[in-house]
């Protein structure tokens, strides 16, 4: 991939968040930026890209692993706060306890 | 072309329509819980479709598996538990948290590319090849370094570990937080000129800045702060994607990183403070000393909570604003049961929410669905607002700031212009607190002295809980 096409790939990836958010009601913006966070721990697939082209060399596997380690904790913990917090507003006020 | 590049082509094209899909979901509420597990979808697929890539090019080592699924367990595991464990109130630090190692992700994976760099793919060198590689690996450790430290120390600062300390709040923070962006300009281009250890200097000083920037900001703005730090760890993740050679990295960065910035942007507006304000004018606290934040209350009404159940007894309409103080003494739930009370009696109960109670919009909204407030009461402060008039009773429950009719009334106040709820139009106010301390703007409420008010000092939920046996006593709410 040349870096010129990866330059596209950033300005369209921009265009299309800035896109993407246009009206959010305020009672989503706390879910919306914790979702968004999971997200962005996206750099996991960095990370694992990291370790499987280490080849053996053990300081750069541990980097690695520790990097794959708070990515994830970022994507898990993000995407489960989130549904925490959204099945809050899905549940219906006639079934409530 | 062959056949695990065609393949992996397909995942991340998939997974980026995925994303795409679920931040838009993200953004309306019916659609959004399905829309939150849709984009983790998309991102395990992500996953899949990586390793899937791997096996079927290069293979990947016993040794490589070991590492991934230490590392895997480790941060699932711990994410799992915080997200599930973490009070609702405690959000916004939690999100801060993740947020912050987003970044140290990102930091990380250029810091190993860095000192060791990757086999394969880099034989024939290239001047240019090289120069975008060291310009990307700079950015991720830059703006993952500050990602990490800003969103820890905004995190210790919401908590309340950590508190503002005095010279944050002059001019030197700005010299000093100059010097470290300079000192990583610096570190930038030494880095560029073949200098590998200046990697070093990068990380602290970038890791410094983090921190110098980050201490001035006062708890009111820590949302913003939050929110843009999100937008920062998005750049980090795409500046990471250029570093290893990744359009899915580059693409679901790009998109975290802009809608990010729009959301700060929202959340500027619902608080009426420029971007700008919020990164370099310190907290509003310290503005206000000097100004009319200072005064004295003249004019004080306190009264006891059988007043104010008499009062909401005989009340028609009554609207409840709720603010964070609410929150943190645990009181939706008692709320929830007195604002029941009130309904078998006949009496309209709304809930008027500000853009930004709570401490991050839409938080206040997340609280009260906690305990169990039908969605339907919950009001935004544009359609709540022509109400006020017309409502015999507003009970104001920890919110301060958001009900100052100084932001409308009083030009030189720091809080001029910021958009309130006009509480003191109704009839009757009752405002629950604990003392007479400020909000968080550290700014005097003229509301406090209005001849409507009534102060009903205590603890929010004590208050709630002696209000609703005065109700009792009353026969309110008892059909």
């Amino acid at each position: 991939m040349s870096f010129i096409s990866l330059l596209w790939v950033l300005l369209l990836g921009s265009l299309l968040g800035l896109e993407l958010i246009g009206k959010v009601p305020p009672t989503l913006h706390t879910p919306l930026m914790s979702g968004a966070n999971a997200i962005s721990g996206i750099t996991m697939l960095a990370a694992l890209t990291l370790i499987v082209k280490a080849e053996g060399n053990v300081p750069l596997l541990i980097i690695g692993s520790v990097s794959l380690g708070f990515a994830l904790f970022n994507v898990v913990g993000g995407f489960f706060v989130t549904d925490r917090m959204l099945a809050m507003f899905s549940r219906k006020p006639s079934n409530k306890k | 072309m062959n056949l695990p590049v065609i393949i992996k082509f397909i995942i991340d094209l998939l997974a980026v329509l995925l994303l795409a899909l679920g931040i838009k979901g993200l953004s309306k509420v019916k659609s959004a819980r399905d829309a939150n597990r849709l984009a983790a979808f998309a991102m395990s697929l992500s996953v899949v479709g990586l390793l899937s890539y791997y096996l079927g090019t290069s293979g990947i080592a016993i040794q490589s598996w070991i590492w991934i699924i230490i590392g895997s367990i480790i941060g699932s595991f711990f994410g799992a538990i915080l997200a599930k464990k973490v009070p609702m109130t405690s959000m916004p630090e939690t999100v801060a948290l993740f947020n912050g190692c987003g970044g140290m992700s990102s930091l990380l994976v250029a810091l190993g590319v860095a000192i060791f760099p990757i086999s394969g793919g880099q034989e024939n060198f290239d001047f240019f090849k090289s120069l975008i590689n060291e310009v990307s690996i700079s950015v991720s450790i830059f703006v993952g370094a500050i990602t990490f430290t800003g969103s820890i120390v905004a995190m210790a600062k919401l908590q309340g570990w950590l508190s503002t300390p005095g010279w944050t709040q002059s001019k030197v923070r700005h010299f000093v937080n100059i010097v470290f962006a300079v000192a990583s300009l610096i570190a930038f281009f030494d880095l560029i000129n073949g200098n590998t250890s200046s990697i070093w200097l990068l990380v602290i000083v970038s890791s410094l800045l983090g921190i110098g920037v980050t201490l001035p900001i006062g708890g009111a703005d820590m949302p913003v702060v939050i929110s843009l730090l999100n937008s920062y760890s998005g750049i980090a993740a795409a500046a990471a994607g250029f570093v290893v050679d990744s359009q899915l990295l580059i693409v679901a960065g790009a998109m975290v990183g802009a809608a990010g910035l729009i959301l700060t942007q929202v959340m500027c507006k619902g608080m009426n403070r420029s971007l700008v304000s919020v990164l370099f004018g310190g907290s509003l606290s310290a503005q206000s000393t000097a100004s009319s934040g200072s005064g004295e209350y003249t004019n004080i009404t306190s009264c006891s909570v059988e007043e104010c159940a008499l009062t909401l007894e005989a009340a028609n309409k009554v609207i409840i604003v709720p603010g964070y103080g609410l929150a943190v003494a645990q009181a939706q739930h008692t709320l929830r049961e007195v604002t029941k009370k009130l309904e078998q009696n006949g009496i309209e109960v709304v809930y008027a929410i500000h853009p930004v109670a709570g401490r991050m919009p839409g938080h206040m909204n997340v609280l009260l669905a906690e305990a169990d407030v039908p969605y339907e009461q919950l009001k935004e402060m544009d359609v709540v607002n022509p109400d006020f008039p017309a409502t015999d009773v507003v009970l104001v429950l920890g919110a301060n700031d958001v009900v100052n009719p100084q932001a409308k009334n009083d030009s030189s106040s720091p809080l001029y212009g910021m958009p309130v709820l006009d509480v003191q139009e109704a009839r009757t106010v009752f405002v629950i607190k604990r003392g007479m301390s400020a909000g968080y703007s550290g700014i005097k409420n003229d509301l406090f002295d209005l001849p409507n008010t009534s102060m009903v000092f205590g603890d929010a939920k004590k208050v709630l809980n002696d209000l609703i046996g005065e109700l009792k006593d009353l026969g309110v709410g008892e059909k």
